[in-house]
């Protein structure tokens, strides 16, 4: 029942919670960009260089290359980014629950991670060009080769919950929130876990269209692939979408595997019950350690893996999610069966 | 061509290519079908400059055709003119200096080019590793000249600066730290397991069609054909050494012609560049550095020399040639044709690209290592109309039935700086 009051504050909430998430996105773009330079022993750009990129963008003209169907080419960066904004309303951000979470759970936030890619791939085929056309087709191997492993892993969790705690609902960040993964499963089911943990990982590169699956937009091979003929404005929703798409990733990894908040070990341990008291406090600190986890998922999946390997040509790429990738994820489902027949 | 196959125009500017050049590409999906090469977009009109300038002012022109194998085009005009003015006794210690500036600048090359090859496969963290390591090259050539690209270190009948012996333990450093290096080099390379994905069995030029394209340097070499002008006409301080062709059997691979042939062979002679510089400075014996101390005598000789010659250096990407010719009592260069290695090269891509995936095209295309400044000496223009077009066989041969009429017209006239 949500009376009208409750509907305002939502919406405010839904808001700031979008601007925020374009402005944290960025700035994790920023620090990506600055850690993968100095793992390559460069300087790097400012940490302020994503909305530098931005704001310099919105200011450039916005070209409609001879030849795109005009709507489609013009619509899909709106769409992309609209699809990554309403993401950011079904997540959980740390301490504070995803503003819309009765409206909305892991089965929506799947076919939303989907749009802004797809998105991505109809605006290639609009613009016309051939290159725009190569870097779409790449675009939707990729996504059809990445999807399956990762349904595997989130159907395996939510089947896993139902499993072990009846009742609960299955595909709600709250629940893998109120019980993480990692107190629920015996030493068999903890290795599945992990595996499913990796196989999330491993996709998280290719969602986010970054080395080494970078095939669809491939600087030197198409340079800029189903990007190639995009500027201004439209480029720049597409980058916004893109660093909001990071983040989001980056949330669902932690929101589904590490949901931990700092606050209780550090009133358990530190005994600040009195400033425990304050839910204020709490509340700062499990933003931050919020945050802090997102870095390192993003560091990991992200930052670490551009810089350390070249470039997947399609075929080996759409070859590593349908084969070893799923493998693994359908192991780790496997493990978490066998798991729940001995806790049985 | 089949019902589904496209065009995909890559230049005459894109980012898998460092200089402006112009593929089409007829592709059936993933796969590229049809290949069509057409250069001519990077053309300066050097010679046309040079046929104006005198035999001094053209050393510093040649040097400024390419970028980054400065050098061998100086080395190669050096020589022309040095032959066609008849300037034969130039000291040994110059040839030497010659030799030891020429192989620097293969190794910068190389590592530069392995660099690029890193870029194309997007393997950015391998481009600025490779790109940090030919600082020190960069060093050593910029305390040897003064310059870290045109070096301006040769002119007609010797050198401009020797390399003293307080010199030489700066290189020999150079030398040692390169040996250390060598093996991180051959192994971020050859031993990586996305790189041979990347590599092995990509842009196969086989041996034959290396022998029918007459591709050179490194190119060919991956192909198992042992042609290097350095030891087959041996120059400078070359003539001296035992140089073998390095071929990727070398290091224990097959002569593929692939595109990890190629880096083996270019990885091999990084390793035989140190050699050679070793040797060179070991060896080098004492005595002057040029064959006339007076600018004024090496001009005024050459004014009044007559004849023409072919120079012949061995780049960075294979044989280079440069015609000369002097007139005599003119102080210009009467003619001057420059061919490049990447001359010949583009015509092996037309068998390397065939069959190859549009991800391939990349690296395919930078595994001969084009140099597109070198190579572009022609664009057909229509005066008037501003229109560009290709010329054909027959054109060619109605252009030169026609010149020697014109020649036949002329003979026992002096010929007077044209064509």
């Amino acid at each position: 029942m949500m009376d009208i009051n409750d509907l305002y504050v939502r919406m405010l909430l839904g808001v700031l919670a979008m601007l925020a998430a374009v402005v944290v996105g960025l700035a994790y773009k920023g620090i990506d960009r600055k850690i993968a330079a100095h793992m390559q022993s460069r300087i790097g750009p400012p940490l302020r260089q994503p909305f530098r990129d931005i704001s310099k963008l919105m200011q450039k003209e916005t070209i409609t290359p001879d030849g795109a169907v005009d709507w489609i080419f013009h619509g899909m960066p709106v769409i992309g980014l609209v699809a990554a904004l309403l993401l950011v309303l079904y997540i959980p951000w740390g301490p504070l629950s995803p503003p819309l979470k009765a409206h909305g759970d892991l089965i929506l936030v799947l076919y939303l991670l989907i749009i802004p890619s797809l998105a991505m791939a109809l605006g290639g085929f609009s613009s016309g060009s051939p290159v725009a056309a190569i870097g779409a087709q790449r675009e939707m191997v990729m996504m059809m080769s990445y999807e399956f492993p990762l349904a595997i892993v989130i159907l395996s969790l939510a089947w896993f919950y139902t499993r072990v705690l009846p009742g609960s609902a299955p595909f709600a960040f709250t629940t893998m929130e109120a019980a993480p993964i990692w107190g629920l499963v015996g030493p068999i089911g903890f290795i599945g876990a992990v595996l499913l943990l990796l196989s999330l990982v491993v996709v998280t590169p290719s969602e986010l269209s970054k080395i080494p699956f970078d095939a669809p937009e491939a600087e030197t091979e198409l340079g800029g692939g189903l990007m190639a003929e995009y500027s201004g404005r439209d480029l720049a929703m597409f980058y916004i979408a893109d660093a909001v798409k990071g983040l989001v990733m980056a949330a669902i990894i932690v929101g589904l595997f590490f949901p931990h908040p700092l606050s209780p070990i550090v009133e358990k341990y530190y005994a600040l019950p009195l400033i425990m008291d304050q839910p204020v406090v709490a509340w700062i600190i499990d933003g931050l350690f919020f945050l802090f986890k997102v870095f390192l998922v993003l560091f990991a999946t992200v930052t670490t893996v551009r810089v350390a390997f070249p470039r997947l040509k399609i075929d080996k790429i759409s070859y590593i999610y349908l084969v070893p990738v799923s493998l693994m994820a359908l192991a780790g489902t496997l493990l978490l069966y066998l798991d729940t027949l001995g806790g049985v | 061509m089949s019902k589904c196959s496209y065009t995909l125009p890559i230049g005459p500017v894109h980012p898998a290519l460092k200089e402006p050049t112009m593929f089409k590409f007829v592709m059936d999906g993933e796969i590229v079908k049809e290949v069509d090469v057409q250069p001519g977009v990077n053309h300066r009109g050097i010679e046309f400059i040079g046929m104006r300038r005198n035999p001094l002012q053209v050393l510093h022109l040649a040097e400024r055709i390419c970028g980054i194998c400065s050098i061998v085009h100086q080395y190669a005009f050096t020589m022309a003119s040095e032959k066609a003015a008849g300037i034969n006794d130039i000291p040994e210690r110059a040839q030497y200096i010659r030799t030891i500036m020429a192989e620097l600048e293969r190794i910068h090359s190389h590592v530069l080019w392995a660099g690029v090859a890193a870029h194309e496969l997007g393997f950015d963290t391998l481009l600025h590793w490779t790109w940090k390591l030919r600082e020190d090259v960069q060093d050593v050539l910029e305390y040897i000249s003064g310059n870290r690209v045109n070096y301006a270190m040769y002119y007609q009948g010797g050198v401009r600066r020797d390399i003293s012996p307080e010199k030489i333990p700066r290189i020999k450093e150079m030398i040692s730290a390169y040996r250390r290096e060598f093996q991180k080099l051959a192994d971020a390379f050859l031993e990586d397991p996305l790189f041979k994905h990347r590599t092995v069995n990509v842009g196969v030029l086989t041996k034959k069609d290396a022998l029918e394209t007459s591709a050179v340097g490194p190119t060919t070499r991956g192909s198992g054909v042992p042609k290097d002008v350095r030891v087959d006409q041996p120059y400078g301080g070359y003539a001296d050494l035992d140089l073998k062709p390095c071929l990727p059997e070398q290091m224990g691979y097959p002569n593929t012609g692939d595109t990890y042939a190629k880096t083996v062979v270019r990885i091999l002679e990084v390793g035989q560049s140190l050699d050679i510089i070793e040797f060179c400075l070991d060896n080098m014996p004492p005595g002057p550095i040029r064959w006339e101390m007076n600018v004024n005598k090496v001009l005024m000789h050459m004014k009044k020399a007559g004849g023409e010659a072919i120079g012949m250096t061995e780049a960075p990407r294979g044989e280079m040639i440069h015609y000369v010719r002097l007139d005599p009592g003119d102080e210009n260069v009467s003619a001057w044709k420059v061919r490049a290695s990447t001359y010949n090269n583009i015509i092996a891509w037309q068998k390397m690209l065939v069959g190859a995936q549009i991800a391939d095209v990349a690296i395919v295309a930078a595994s001969i290592d084009p140099c597109i400044g070198c190579m572009d000496r022609v664009t057909v223009v229509d005066g008037e109309t501003g229109k560009e077009g290709v010329m054909t066989k027959e054109d060619f041969y109605r252009l030169s039935v026609r010149k020697t009429r014109r020649l036949r017209r002329m003979k026992g006239k002096p010929s007077g700086g044209g064509w």
